[in-house]
């Protein structure tokens, strides 16, 4: 009776909880991404480029510039402006990027597919390779796995991402041949397909053209191997050192002495457990691959949201580097919050 | 230990840093000092790491004397263009026919200087914010808190390529995007420090006596911090070399004819299948100092830090 009338006021509170919580995350998600608008709406300010002058020339006669300036609202108060820009950055409107002449909007929801079939099949190398890897080194603290994570942790938190690409490039595809270079289709594939979903691993193999499916993957191994191995690299070493934290509780020795098997004190106790700050390890690691893309795409000449951004960079096109940024900074933010907020769904102690 | 008073007592300067009985405030720090560095010379990797960093230093220092060649003019463009590796050049030549070895050598100096200047920019901003927000609390810990998960949110990389890009390609701007946000994590740790040390009783003390705010913050909580700063630096300082690499690398960083090894690498790409060597040579130097620098900032940890280790 108690029982009930306990579990029954545990969930009420359980619920009141998570909906404060919610509460709490939307708070915090809106400050956060009003903060990113006003970073990148302060540096659109500091660009010492004129942007009236870029659209009209500097001999154009004054009234006319007068006139730019304020169709371009340059003459209204600092917050008038950041109001209105504001306004059109929560409907999607960054204004036109100068070297497509499309809305910066819709060259980066064409971006970027690319970016996140890159980023995402990064991250589940970076899972299946680097989990288990950082649990056996756990396990076997100071042998050869645990030696050989460390090292992989150390090299991966050292290396310049575009120096392993390009050497990656030279020795796999200049010299081995084993995989194709750079871009995402050889030319004679890509009009083999249409286009449905913009991630072309999937496109081909829905439609059946399995010469071109085999021609995407055989472009895309190497970039998303460069990227898991980023992945894995942080992957493992965070779980070994989850692991080792699990494996030192009491009741994996309970689980001993009740004569569990070895595999199952570590694979189905220990790890599970280990697995709920895991979650957020993995969504920090996707984060940071967005991040990583930017450099491996320039490398790899990969069609996606960090190509777009350097091309922007080299011709000067704030609108599209600022979108850009924008873009990845929100998923950043995202990623971030949805891994706290699952965290605590997972973890009963945090409630 | 029991036997330990029969034993003979090691006399000298090291039973002076190891007496347990310092006699002037210099013996006990020196002594302290002594144990963190017996502490981190049983850490192999991290000596390694030191010896890294302390030729970095030697070599920035003595390029003059160790280049043979000019960093910046080239050989004979019609014979001396992407040489191989030899015993002239050890590491070849590039497209400019510049020696690569002593184009690496002298890039020592940038990196170092971008190293040093990121490091002298961002650790009092974080300090300064950390330490305030920490002390005061309320509004103020509030308001600066969200300020640095603003910063915190951005990708680093990405934030400091749309700095340099408002600001213009240079060296100088690659290094107030990479302080701009480098400080973020300084901040967080210099506040979870004040945080301990604000409800210590020596404060209470001090506040007890009449010093005024400033003071507090300044003479008594900010040197607290301090040496977990220093060893967050060190870890980080891999970390900003590896940006100002990828910003030279697109083009935004140090300009041509600068030797920075990210522009370096950059310029190897385009002939990356026939001559290896050009990209090759400045990507692994920028490989083996960060390496250096982050084998050095986990033996300062151990040392400095002893609860962050387990």
């Amino acid at each position: 009776m108690t029982g009930a009338t306990l579990t029954q006021s545990g969930g009420h509170h359980a619920l009141r909880f998570f909906l404060l919580r919610t509460l709490q995350f939307i708070a915090v998600l809106a400050t956060t991404l009003l903060g990113l608008v006003a970073v990148t709406f302060f540096i659109g300010r500091i660009v010492p480029i004129d942007p009236v002058i870029a659209i009209v020339g500097d001999r154009a006669p004054p009234h006319v510039y007068a006139r730019v300036r304020q169709e371009l609202g340059l003459d209204l108060p600092m917050i008038q402006q950041f109001w209105i820009y504001l306004k059109k950055a929560i409907s999607g409107d960054f204004g036109n990027s100068v070297l497509t002449t499309n809305p910066v909007m819709t060259d980066i929801i064409n971006v970027f597919p690319a970016t996140l079939e890159l980023a995402t099949l990064g991250t589940i190398i970076g899972c299946l390779v680097g989990i288990p890897l950082g649990v056996l080194a756990a396990v076997k603290r100071g042998s050869l796995v645990d030696q050989f994570v460390r090292v992989l942790g150390l090299v991966g938190y050292s290396v310049p991402i575009f120096w392993l690409g390009l050497m990656a490039l030279l020795l796999f595809y200049a010299k081995l041949g084993w995989v194709e270079g750079p871009g995402r289709l050889d030319v004679t594939y890509s009009y083999m397909y249409t286009p449905v979903t913009g991630i072309v691993l999937i496109d081909t193999l829905m439609q059946g053209q399995m010469d071109a499916f085999w021609n995407a993957v055989s472009h895309i191994i190497l970039p998303t191997c460069l990227l898991g191995y980023f992945s894995l690299a942080y992957i493992s070493r965070m779980t070994r050192s989850f692991m080792l934290n699990e494996l030192a509780q009491e009741y994996v020795i309970a689980a001993r002495v009740k004569g569990l098997s070895e595999i199952k004190v570590i694979w189905r106790h220990a790890l599970r457990n280990a697995a709920v700050p895991l979650v957020t390890v993995i969504a920090l690691s996707y984060a940071h691959l967005l991040e990583g893309s930017v450099l491996t795409e320039t490398i790899f000449a990969w069609p996606g949201l960090g190509q777009y951004i350097t091309n922007s960079l080299q011709n000067a096109d704030m609108n599209a580097v600022l979108g850009g940024t924008l873009v990845i900074g929100t998923a950043f933010v995202i990623l971030n919050l949805l891994s706290d907020l699952l965290y605590r769904l997972l973890d009963p102690r945090t409630r | 230990m029991s036997s330990a008073a029969s034993l003979p007592q090691p006399a000298g300067l090291r039973a002076w840093l190891l007496s347990p009985e310092p006699t002037s405030r210099w013996q006990a720090r020196l002594g302290r000092a002594y144990l963190g560095w017996r502490t981190f010379t049983k850490n192999p990797l991290a000596v390694f790491g030191l010896g890294i960093v302390l030729l970095l230093l030697l070599v920035a220092l003595f390029a003059n004397f160790l280049a043979p060649y000019s960093p910046v003019t080239g050989g004979d463009l019609r014979t001396a263009r992407l040489l191989p590796p030899s015993a002239a050049h050890w590491f070849g030549t590039d497209d400019q026919a510049r020696d690569i070895y002593s184009r690496v050598i002298y890039g020592s100096r940038i990196t170092l200087w971008v190293v040093l200047l990121v490091s002298v920019i961002a650790t009092p901003i974080g300090l300064l914010i950390g330490t305030v927000s920490g002390y005061l609390g309320g509004w103020v810990d509030t308001v600066l808190m969200r300020l640095t998960d603003i910063f915190l949110a951005f990708p680093r990389l990405v934030l400091a390529l749309a700095f340099v890009a408002a600001l213009g390609p240079g060296i100088e701007n690659a290094i107030i995007a990479i302080a701009i946000t480098s400080w973020p994590p300084y901040a967080r740790i210099a506040r979870a420090e004040t945080l301990m040390i604000r409800n210590s009783d020596f404060i209470a003390a001090v506040k007890l006596q009449g010093a005024s705010t400033p003071r507090i913050i300044f003479g008594h909580v900010v040197p607290l911090c301090v040496s977990s700063l220093i060893v967050r630096v060190t870890l980080d300082m891999a970390g900003i070399i590896l940006t100002a690499a990828g910003l030279g690398f697109l083009g935004l960083g140090a300009q041509p004819p600068m030797p920075e090894w990210g522009a370096m690498v950059a310029t190897g790409r385009n002939y990356l299948i026939d001559q290896w060597w050009v990209a090759a040579m400045p990507g692994l130097a920028i490989f083996v100092v960060s390496l250096g620098f982050n084998l050095l900032g986990d033996g300062l940890r151990d040392v400095l830090d002893p609860k962050a280790a387990k």
